[in-house]
């Protein structure tokens, strides 16, 4: 069940039954472990010079968020202070806010239990789970984050242990493997009743704020978008 | 700089164990209203939209820049479209945007 008849790019059906487990999310999130393991290969290889090697590996096992810490280190890199770099890991992370109230509904657990399943939320786990009727399948969210969070962690301790042969990440398309990934991501999505309607609203939306508004504003913005699904 | 570099990793860790507690925490275990369950569906082609956009042209001080980043996700379409999995899109995007890069 779940991803089935086209792999990865299949769409999941919501009149299947929502018994997924959190073993079948582990087996569906095994693709997106192996971009995860490249994306956390290229911050471990890009942050070590910046970080050193210990605290590179330490952020990844604690912080656990790739686009926050990217955007962290830029502003290391540039010499920024640790606020300017928080706040910039902030807005990243933002989505991670209509995400969370997202799936808020399918949690039925205690506060303190709702709070620590918030911690499996990453990008892929979360589209994954979708199920487009308003409901998330949380076994499977845990399931396919279960299997991304070691990858990150191996990849970036990969990136720490070979950033003395390589260089330069971007000479070997390493920043490439992000937007790959998403698009993977939103190709399923795509194939929902108007999806594509609040796809090109957001690709707008990104384009005109990306010039004046700080990273990860536009990516905040653009989830207004969604608000087009009300036309239905 | 050691300091710095511990103060952002501890600022990191608790401001996004906080933000990605905050949805399931505040708005859970309730009914979910008619209208949001059409939304919530939809946040997922938004933000994704958003991250490919600023992940593919984004550049330096705000600026959008086509470069490299973009024959990556050229081949990486074309790749999802001949089915390819995950794992080969990915890596086939970034020896695309390696080799452009390669050639100047």
């Amino acid at each position: 069940m779940g991803l089935r008849g086209r792999g990865v790019f299949a769409l999941r059906q919501t009149d299947e039954p929502p018994a997924d487990t959190v073993t079948q999310g582990l087996r569906i999130g095994v693709p997106y472990a192996m971009a995860s393991f490249l994306l956390g290969l290229s911050f471990g290889v890009l942050a070590r010079p910046v970080l050193g090697s210990v605290a590179t590996i330490v952020m990844s096992a604690i912080v656990f968020a790739g686009s926050a810490q990217f955007a962290a280190l830029a502003v290391l890199s540039a010499g920024g202070g640790a606020l300017p770099a928080i706040v910039a890991g902030i807005l990243l992370n933002l989505r991670f806010i209509p995400m969370g109230i997202a799936i808020a509904s399918s949690l039925d657990h205690r506060a303190v239990g709702r709070a620590m399943r918030g911690q499996a939320l990453v990008d892929a786990s979360w589209a994954l789970a979708n199920r487009g009727d308003g409901r998330f399948d949380i076994q499977l969210l845990l399931g396919s984050t279960l299997a991304q969070y070691p990858a990150w962690v191996l990849g970036t301790i990969a990136g720490v242990l070979a950033g003395g042969a390589i260089t330069d990440p971007r000479s070997l398309g390493l920043d490439a493997v992000f937007p790959a990934f998403f698009l993977a991501l939103l190709v399923v999505e795509l194939q929902r009743p108007g999806a594509r309607l609040v796809s090109a609203l957001a690709a707008v939306i990104t384009l005109a704020l990306i010039p004046v508004a700080p990273p990860g504003v536009p990516i905040i913005a653009a989830a207004l978008a969604a608000l087009a699904g009300l036309r239905r | 700089m050691s300091a710095t570099v511990w103060i952002t990793i501890a600022g990191l860790a608790l401001s996004t164990a906080a933000i990605k507690a905050f949805g399931p925490v505040v708005f859970g275990g309730r009914e979910l209203p008619r209208a949001l369950a059409r939304v919530i569906p939809m946040l997922a082609p938004a933000l994704l939209t958003a991250l490919v956009v600023t992940e593919t042209v984004g550049g330096p001080g705000r600026s959008i820049v086509i470069d490299a980043r973009s024959g990556g996700l050229v081949v990486a379409a074309i790749a999802i479209a001949l089915r390819a999995p995950l794992i080969v899109v990915v890596v086939s995007a970034a020896a695309a945007t390696a080799l452009l890069r390669a050639l100047g």
